[in-house]
């Protein structure tokens, strides 16, 4: 028997093995790089601070995460953190909701379709950040403005993806349900709705970069706490050694969040994934 | 005569006609349901036997005429009428016996759907049995065969006891073995329900064995009102006879009085070439009616 080749050409097979291997060398290039450069500058700079050691970062974080702060009497890191998942959980669950009840009443009403739907494509369009301004002066500088950014960035997206969702349920479905004996309501939030919740899930996931875009923008134009306020804070002192690990932090949450969200889809709609 | 047809009758459509636009797709229907009957429509492709069933269920509405269930208007998609599509019966969110108790659920208001839970679950689980799937009650449609899923889907609309369950190709997807086997089933459940189907295929041989009566839709007639190309024809009954049911098994399918039967609705529907008259349709059967226009047929 002819055998398939293990790396190079469209036929290749990997063994499990050698996926796992594939996946870590470009993180191991990219430390090893980060690595070299870094010692190159600290030899002719001891406290160069562009490419801080392991360790500058290290000391940095550890003061951040464990350590009270002076003035404020708060645990830096995790302060921030809160004040960001906070505004991002409240933004984008009031955004996934929305989008929920919107796309499904888009999706199954023609009159609220053609009513709303090229509004909202409108809306779609508007880039959030050019209406940031907007957003400080009609909410004033608090949570408000940020929350309402991070709503606005993702909201009509995951609007017209529901919408899109619920249009493609074949209209036997909803025949079949009125065959059943279903109101227009059951149909509605008995029957559609619940064949749509792994797909809201779906674009929540899709829809965590845009808003983690959206919160950092407004943590960095106006905020007292928040990862993206350390970060552009920070930046003012060339604070590499607090920037790096806390955009490592941000990575961190957001894959742990995508896990998540993913694991619920894997266990809650094994029919999604099948269908 | 037509008064105690539409009283007697558990469908009842009256010079019905169905138009897009300029384009007639039926074309003065007229046509009366016996409880009980198995009716199965055939017909050569676009000659609207599926607009027709979906007439009966309330997804489209005729351009003109009088459609009756039960003596009564059809309005919209309601619990009267059951229905079976080719695929998207069922809800794939929901397992084999939630969806089965979708309907009895959903007919209760909706504090009561806790309180008669059991019960409603034994319903079901009788119907289950009665397609063979009660052991396979906790799977999703996503495990089961085309068949099974047929199964499912007759069993959620059976538990509904509508007036008349409608059928679009059921089978159409299924392989040929799979296909007689639901056959013969259809119609045990059949001999023990005596509900009344109304079942819609493109395949002759399916619609023969499985029907007590069969209806052949099509447009390839001619009438009184001539041949020219601006006349806006659509396609009638143009043949509409009881089946033998005698005591039926697949075997039935090889004999020689079921292929001259089938060659002879072949030509009287299916046949572009052969254009019989208005006037020469076999309507034979007892329930069968005809109230024509006089620019149709004239009577000479």
């Amino acid at each position: 028997m002819r055998k398939l080749p293990v790396f190079l050409g469209l036929h290749a097979s990997p063994s499990t093995s050698l996926k796992w291997v594939l996946a870590v060398i470009p993180f191991i290039l990219l430390i090893m790089v980060y690595l070299v450069a870094s010692d190159i500058r600290h030899r002719s700079n001891p406290s160069d601070k562009l490419l801080p050691t392991v360790s500058k970062m290290y000391t940095a974080i550890n003061k951040a995460a464990f350590e009270e702060n002076a003035r404020t009497g708060q645990y830096q890191l995790w302060n921030d953190t809160a004040s960001s998942l906070k505004r991002i959980g409240i933004g984008l669950g009031a955004a996934a909701i929305c989008g929920l009840f919107c796309g499904l009443n888009l999706g199954l009403l023609p009159g609220i379709k053609n009513l709303f739907l090229p509004f909202t494509t409108f809306i779609s369009i508007i880039p959030p950040l050019a209406i940031l301004p907007i957003m400080f002066i009609l909410f004033g500088v608090d949570e408000l403005a940020k929350i309402v950014l991070i709503f606005i960035g993702t909201f009509p997206l995951i609007t017209r993806d529901i919408y899109l969702t619920v249009k493609k349920i074949p209209r036997e479905q909803i025949i079949k349900s009125l065959t059943l004996g279903a109101s227009p309501f059951s149909v509605t939030y008995l029957i559609i709705l619940p064949q749509i919740m792994p797909r809201l899930i779906d674009t929540v996931r899709i829809s965590m970069g845009p808003a983690w875009l959206f919160l950092i923008a407004s943590e960095a134009i106006a905020a007292t706490s928040g990862l993206g306020y350390r970060i552009f804070l920070v930046r003012r002192y060339l604070a590499m050694d607090t920037i790096i690990p806390y955009v490592l932090w941000i990575v961190f949450i957001g894959i742990t969040v995508d896990w998540g969200l993913r694991k619920i889809v894997q266990t809650k709609y094994r029919w999604y994934l099948e269908y | 005569m037509i008064e105690k047809l539409r009283e007697k009758s558990i469908l009842f459509l009256h010079d019905v006609y169905k138009q897009y636009g300029d384009k007639v797709v039926l074309d003065d229907i007229d046509l009366a349901v016996a409880p009980g009957e198995i009716v199965t429509v055939v017909g050569p492709s676009g000659c609207g036997k599926t607009t027709l069933l979906r007439m009966i269920l309330g997804q489209e509405f005729p351009t003109s005429g009088q459609m009756l269930i039960n003596g009564n208007p059809v309005g919209l998609a309601d619990s009267t009428r059951g229905i079976v599509y080719q695929k998207y019966s069922l809800f794939p969110h929901l397992n084999v016996l939630d969806n089965v108790l979708t309907g009895p659920k959903l007919s209760l208001p909706f504090f009561e759907r806790g309180r008669h839970k059991q019960q409603l679950t034994d319903e079901a689980m009788y119907y289950l049995r009665k397609v063979n799937l009660a052991e396979h009650s906790n799977k999703f449609p996503h495990e089961l065969s085309g068949g099974m899923r047929q199964r499912v889907a007759i069993a959620q609309s059976l538990i509904m006891k509508p007036k008349i369950i409608l059928m679009d190709e059921p089978f159409g997807a299924l392989d040929p073995g799979t296909r007689e086997n639901m056959q013969v089933f259809l119609l045990e459940l059949w001999e023990e329900f005596k509900m009344t189907f109304f079942f819609v295929t493109h395949d002759l041989e399916e619609a023969v064995f499985l029907g007590t009566r069969i209806l052949v839709l099509s447009q390839y007639y001619t009438d009184d009102r001539g041949n020219g190309a601006g006349i806006p024809r659509g396609a009638k009954i143009v043949c509409d006879h009881a089946l033998p049911k005698e005591a039926q098994s697949t075997s039935v399918k090889a004999t020689q009085k079921f292929a001259e039967l089938i060659q002879r609705i072949r030509k009287a529907g299916f046949d572009p070439e052969y254009q019989q008259h208005a006037k020469d349709f076999d309507l034979s059967h007892s329930d069968s009616f005809r109230t024509l226009r006089e620019d149709q047929y004239t009577g000479n």
